[in-house]
């Protein structure tokens, strides 16, 4: 319990403690980097024995607030966790202590820290007023670290978010005044009594989960402000901030209503992943900069995770490949947290060693960075979902899902989907092989700096290599209606 | 007539036009300002619908009166932030003034 509360309230407090340190704040990292990781260890093997947590200060719901991680929210806490703390000392290079005095060098710390502990909230909470805080801090310092690339960008991001946090607010007050709690077991348990208004707030809030999310067609934020940003900053926004809307989906349709969730609505979120997919990979595969293309693969990545929805869910019998898509989408959360926060950090020393963030430019990469291009190489093939690497597991799992449950168009847009991520990754990666000569570097790299991406791409691969254990994990505590299809469970008494 | 003399319905009928009102200026408008007070009518007529929830028979619920309290800090906090990066944007354009000192240290 006190565990799960730390894990929010270190980050706060390192936030504050940033604050106060100012120009040393940056040497912060070395202490909250292992501390956090430290903490999300303990939880995860907290969680694997089933879900810890229990309610804040002694006071049960309704009244108080229950933190809980189950296996699912340990799993992604640890991901999350690996990829900010090495995304937070890669962050040194730029926002560190060495160097004239910006106001960046001092925003971005405390930034950093109010995300991570936003994100982290998101996860152990389990009520929806508490998820929409944590969700309006994620956003406001997310809104924030995206004003450092482009303001118009962050602008634009803003107002969906705006419209998006509105959309779940009057969600949740809709869904109050129903069903009279707001913690996600006691809604499970009195939904059924008052199905219309519940729905009615339900669609709302998953609405402006689904800008929040960058699902496709309401993606048109993301890119230009995952794109035009510093590449740390990429990497926190499109690895983990767009995570949290989606996980708080999963909470909303199969703990706290899955009674409710039809199989249209199951199928409606299919076919819009499915659209992302398609769409977010032939986008990538034209875009010209290397940090665009991986910001519009982040839009199709996102699509898969929407298939959890038909293929875990509304099967209306109890389906044995429920628990296997669950653990898909689990992957690809993780896997794709931690890859793709290397492809944005690898991007980022490329094009600061080569002075330009055209891929026409950067014939020759492979020779002037070689630990560099290994490491965008090696998220690469998690990304595509080639063997062995969190990729492959996740959409291995996802395709068997699709076939037993005898969905297979979902199955023919995993197969494309990859094929198309092959394409479009292949397309930097060649520049980077071809030519002869070694280009000329307009900036030097510190040496260690390659070893972030290469860290997290190593990561994405240990996590096919060794994928047993975290699949146990995801699958532990899985919500009820996630073994046994949405529509199988009754509401309880 | 009733039902208006009722006084949570008539709660949660203000809210809602509060909503749809602001609903309208949210996407009719496309100036910052207009925008925002938009944002902050809409969230208003949220916060009223909700304190509208909390009154039944036998008093008033006190749990969704925190929670607005709460809602309210959310919607200053998020109303300040985007005056402040609405005036940057209008100050300086969408220029990176002091991107290039950052790139000095690395990527």
């Amino acid at each position: 319990m006190s565990l799960l509360f730390a894990l929010a309230a270190a980050p706060l407090g390192f936030m504050l403690a940033s604050l106060i340190l100012g120009r040393r704040a940056p040497h912060l990292i070395w202490i909250a980097a292992p501390v956090m990781l430290a903490l999300a260890v303990l939880v995860a093997l907290g969680a694997s024995a089933g879900a810890t947590g229990g309610p804040l200060g002694g006071w049960d719901a309704p009244l108080g607030i229950v933190l809980e991680a189950d296996g699912l929210a340990a799993a992604l806490i640890l991901a999350s966790a690996v990829t900010a703390a090495i995304t937070g000392l890669f962050a040194l290079a730029r926002f560190g202590p060495a160097g004239r005095e910006t106001t960046r060098r001092y925003t971005f710390w405390p930034l950093f820290y109010g995300l991570w502990a936003a994100l982290n909230a998101v996860f152990i909470s389990r009520d929806l007023f508490n998820l929409y805080v944590a969700l309006e801090l994620l956003s406001l310092c997310a809104v924030a670290l995206a004003a450092f690339g482009s303001r118009k960008a962050a602008m634009h991001y803003l107002m969906v978010a705006l419209a998006g946090s509105l959309a779940y607010l009057l969600g949740v007050v809709l869904i109050f005044a129903s069903v009279g709690t707001l913690d996600i077991g006691l809604i499970a348990q009195r939904a059924g009594d008052a199905r219309t208004p519940v729905l009615i707030g339900a669609a709302l809030m998953s609405a402006g989960l689904l800008a929040k999310t960058a699902l496709f067609p309401l993606h048109g934020w993301l890119p230009p402000a995952h794109g035009a940003a510093p590449p740390v900053v990429s990497a926190l926004l499109s690895a983990l901030v767009v995570k949290a809307s989606f996980f708080i989906l999963l909470r909303i349709w199969f703990e706290a209503l899955p009674a409710l969730a039809g199989p249209d609505m199951a199928q409606a979120f299919g076919v819009l992943g499915a659209g992302a997919v398609l769409y977010g990979s032939v986008l990538a595969l034209r875009q010209q900069g290397l940090k665009a293309l991986i910001a519009y693969s982040t839009v199709a990545q996102l699509g898969y995770l929407f298939f959890v929805f038909p293929l875990a869910g509304a099967g209306g019998a109890v389906t044995p490949w429920a628990a296997g898509a669950w653990g898909a989408m689990g992957f690809q959360l993780s896997a794709h947290m931690l890859a793709k926060a290397g492809l944005f950090l690898a991007a980022g020393i490329i094009i600061h060693a080569l002075g330009s963030g055209t891929i026409r430019d950067m014939a020759g990469a492979g020779r002037a960075l070689p630990v560099t291009v290994l490491a965008f190489g090696l998220c690469a093939i998690s990304l595509m979902g080639l063997p062995p690497s969190g990729g492959f597991m996740a959409k291995y799992l996802m395709l068997i899902a699709a076939l037993e449950s005898g969905a297979w168009p979902y199955a023919a847009v995993i197969i494309a989907g990859g094929l198309l991520a092959a394409a479009y990754l292949f397309r930097p990666i060649a520049r980077f092989m071809s030519g002869t000569d070694t280009p000329a570097l307009q900036a030097r790299v510190h040496w260690a700096l390659p070893l972030a991406p290469l860290a997290l791409g190593l990561c994405a691969l240990t996590l096919g290599v060794l994928s047993a254990g975290p699949y146990e994990l995801m699958v532990t505590g899985l919500p009820q209606a996630g073994e046994a299809g949405l529509d199988e469970v009754e509401p309880g008494p | 007539m009733e039902a208006l003399t009722d006084r949570s319905v008539l709660y949660a009928l203000t809210g809602a036009g509060l909503i749809a009102l602001g609903f309208y200026g949210f996407i009719v408008r496309r100036a910052l300002i207009h925008r925002l007070i938009a944002f902050n009518v809409i969230g208003s007529g949220i916060f009223l619908l909700f304190g509208g929830a909390a009154y039944f028979g036998g008093g008033v619920d006190p749990v969704p009166q925190a929670l607005i309290i709460t809602g309210i800090v959310v919607a200053l906090a998020l109303t300040a932030f985007a005056a402040a990066l609405g005036v940057r944007l209008a100050q300086d354009g969408d220029e990176d003034d002091d991107s290039d000192d950052d790139a000095e240290g690395g990527p």
